[in-house]
């Protein structure tokens, strides 16, 4: 009965480092990124027979990967509030017509139109969900069809698209050579809600809201507020998401964003914030970004078609909550 | 003396046409609005009658199944995101192999593309039963999934199917002016749900949506049950691929986005609640009827299609919102 104790304390350690992982996850999805890199890395080698991971590559990367940082930022919020958002590709587009409608009588007003469009798109899902509770994926499948429809509509349209320099310079330029203009955006966005997620109130209702939304309410917290705000700011992110596109491709057209719905969902999900809501953070999220888009450029370079691209993602996002809703599970 | 509720009371009092009334309101609501429909949707066509009849339910005839697929699973307690694109792919499926097949060929792979919806919806099923994630979750990711195995079985919009196929949607039943689309529907209905609703697993699958823990409190194998719910939706929505392979000639691997969205609508507006346990397949049957109509309203008013689709959109998100105020009244 010696090993009893030892076993015990290995036993204890064990779990231990499987609480400190399931606590954070973005210790073990940044080894994951990690050795995506280096597969991607030797793929590459003997692909084309040069380096994956250089410091050009390296800021590609993250200059492709900002605009679905921004899309996933939004989506984050929504998925901590126990809902989903998929309208956020179609508002991305939506909020880069706008911009390049109204690019041509001012930067300002060009930008402004574009938010203003994800604001109100997102400011709609919200007041659906919070104050009518329509089931959050009904509203916004309802509303990105009705986008689309609109859409659809004004883009047969001929206008003159006229992308505002500034945008243009966001969404492509880098500086030194190698840091991305949209990273710097990007990074600031992301401090401020990783930030604002832990210190501020509103951060604070948001993970109680997606916890329990009754107790929340019998708290004190205004339930349909904090939603209604969830949705705005999504499509306001949605929107700045759609602008870095439009920046990098210069043309908007209808299916500028259609990739970024399912990779946002999935991004968030990778990210380990809970499907169910109220457990999650916005630092995962970027790891599961990064994650997407390096598996992104390992699929183009084995010649990987769309559908298998969809097969991977739908499957990932099953299989992942699978894995994370047993790992959390309370014993 | 023991006090009733009162509640109790009007249910003993109540004349079996109040009651019935009660139990089947929202059904029969369904189908006097279809019904006051019709004259102006009449009013507004140049054609006769029986073309108009006929072109309505070809048009109605896949989402009638979407809805009765997403019907089935919602009674259940869940929800079905895949429908849709699970539709497209035994679209797809269907068009590229019936090009060469003779009539009778083709009936018999329907009965096997069928059987495979069957199988893929159950799996989906199966998935939320055993992993006891949510079905929006499960059937969100298969939504993708079956995208992606559409797009693999067929990259652009081609194949066909026999004509004497495309006639069981197209034509006439007989000589009478009953369009098969409509006809198919019924029989469907008449075979798959009506045997099951009034028999044992029927009475499982309204129990386990109205509450999980009192089914399983009662004897309900309610992981049985589930399952079986997606199996039969997996039925109707294979049923649905073909309708659109019969109907449109073709195979189009996006042609299953739309019916995701609007087999909800006609499920909400046929009565049924999201919440689980309420309403039956007839209503919704209607409802999908009426949304149909609704466009094909729009359309005659020359409006824009591109407008229709917006004011449909717009539709479906009201009869939400509202189908989901009413019915939350109703049950608390």
């Amino acid at each position: 009965m010696t090993a009893a104790p030892e076993t015990l304390e290995r036993e204890n350690r064990l779990q231990a480092l499987q609480r400190f992982l399931v606590d954070n996850p973005v210790v073990v999805l940044v080894g994951v990124l990690v050795l995506l890199f280096v597969l991607t890395d030797l793929v590459n080698r003997h692909e084309a027979g040069e380096p994956f991971v250089t410091w050009n590559q390296l800021s590609t990367t993250f200059l492709v990967a900002a605009p679905l940082g921004m899309i996933a930022a939004g989506q984050t919020l929504v998925m901590l509030t126990g809902g989903v958002d998929l309208s956020v590709a179609l508002t991305a587009t939506a909020a880069a017509f706008a911009t390049a409608w109204q690019g041509g009588n001012g930067t300002a007003q060009g930008i402004v139109a574009g938010l203003a469009v994800g604001l109100g798109i997102g400011l709609v899902n919200g007041i659906g969900v919070g104050v009518f509770r329509v089931n959050p994926l009904i509203m916004t499948l309802g509303t990105s069809s009705v986008t689309f429809g609109l859409l659809s509509i004004y883009a047969g349209r001929a206008f003159e698209k006229v992308v505002p320099n500034l945008v243009e310079t966001l969404g492509s330029d880098r500086f030194f050579d190698y840091l991305p203009a949209n990273l710097i955006l990007w990074a600031v966005l992301a401090a401020i809600l990783i930030l604002g997620l832990r210190y501020t109130g509103y951060g604070r209702m948001l993970y109680a809201v997606g916890d329990n939304a009754v107790a929340a309410r019998l708290a004190g917290v205004r339930v349909w507020q904090v939603l209604v705000v969830a949705y705005a700011l999504c499509g306001l992110f949605s929107a700045f998401g759609g602008l870095l596109l439009v920046g990098f491709t210069n043309n908007p057209d209808l299916g500028l964003a259609t990739p970024y719905l399912l990779q946002s969902v999935a991004a968030v999900v990778i990210g380990g914030t809970s499907i169910f809501g109220g457990w999650g953070s916005y630092s995962g999220t970027i790891v599961g970004v990064l994650i997407l888009t390096v598996l992104g450029s390992l699929l183009t370079l084995l010649d990987a078609m769309e559908w298998q691209r969809q097969v991977i993602y739908g499957s990932i996002i099953i299989v992942l909550t699978a894995i994370y809703a047993r790992v959390s599970a309370p014993e | 003396m023991t006090t009733v509720p009162a509640d109790v009371v009007e249910f003993r009092g109540a004349a079996p046409w109040r009651r019935a009334l009660r139990l089947h309101g929202w059904t029969i609501a369904v189908w006097l609005v279809l019904l006051a429909m019709v004259p102006y949707w009449r009013s507004l066509s140049q054609q006769d009658f029986k073309f108009d009849v006929q072109a309505l339910a070809i048009d109605a005839m896949p989402l009638c199944f979407a809805a009765m697929a997403q019907a089935v699973v919602v009674i259940s307690g869940g929800i079905d995101l895949s429908i849709g694109s699970l539709m497209a792919v035994i679209n797809v499926l269907s068009a590229r192999e019936m090009v060469d097949m003779s009539f009778r060929q083709a009936l018999a792979f329907s009965l096997l593309l069928i059987l495979l919806a069957a199988l893929a919806s159950g799996f989906t099923g199966l998935i939320i039963t055993l992993t006891r994630i949510p079905d929006i979750v499960v059937t969100l990711g298969m939504l993708f999934v079956w995208q992606g195995v559409a797009l693999w079985i067929m990259e652009i919009p081609g194949g066909g199917v026999p004509l004497d196929f495309s006639n069981l949607a197209l034509g006439n039943v007989g000589s009478t002016s009953i369009p098969n689309a409509a006809a198919v529907v019924l029989v469907a209905w008449l075979v798959l749900w009506l045997p099951i609703r009034w028999l044992r697993p029927g009475l499982a699958i309204y129990a386990v949506g109205s509450s999980r823990n009192s089914a399983y409190l009662s004897g309900i194998g309610v992981t049985r049950t589930r399952v079986g719910a997606y199996l039969l939706a997996g039925c109707f929505t294979g049923l649905g691929g073909l309708a659109l392979s019969a109907s449109s000639g073709i195979g189009d691997p996006n042609s299953g986005t739309t019916y995701t969205l609007n087999s909800v609508a006609a499920v909400v507006l046929g009565g049924v609640s999201l919440l689980g346990g309420v309403g039956g397949l007839i209503g919704v049957i209607a409802a999908a009827y009426v949304l149909t109509m609704s466009k094909i309203v729009l359309l005659l008013r020359g409006t824009d299609p591109n407008y229709a689709n917006v004011y449909q959109g717009v539709l479906i998100i009201l009869v939400v919102v509202v189908g989901g105020l009413l019915t939350r009244k109703t049950r608390t």
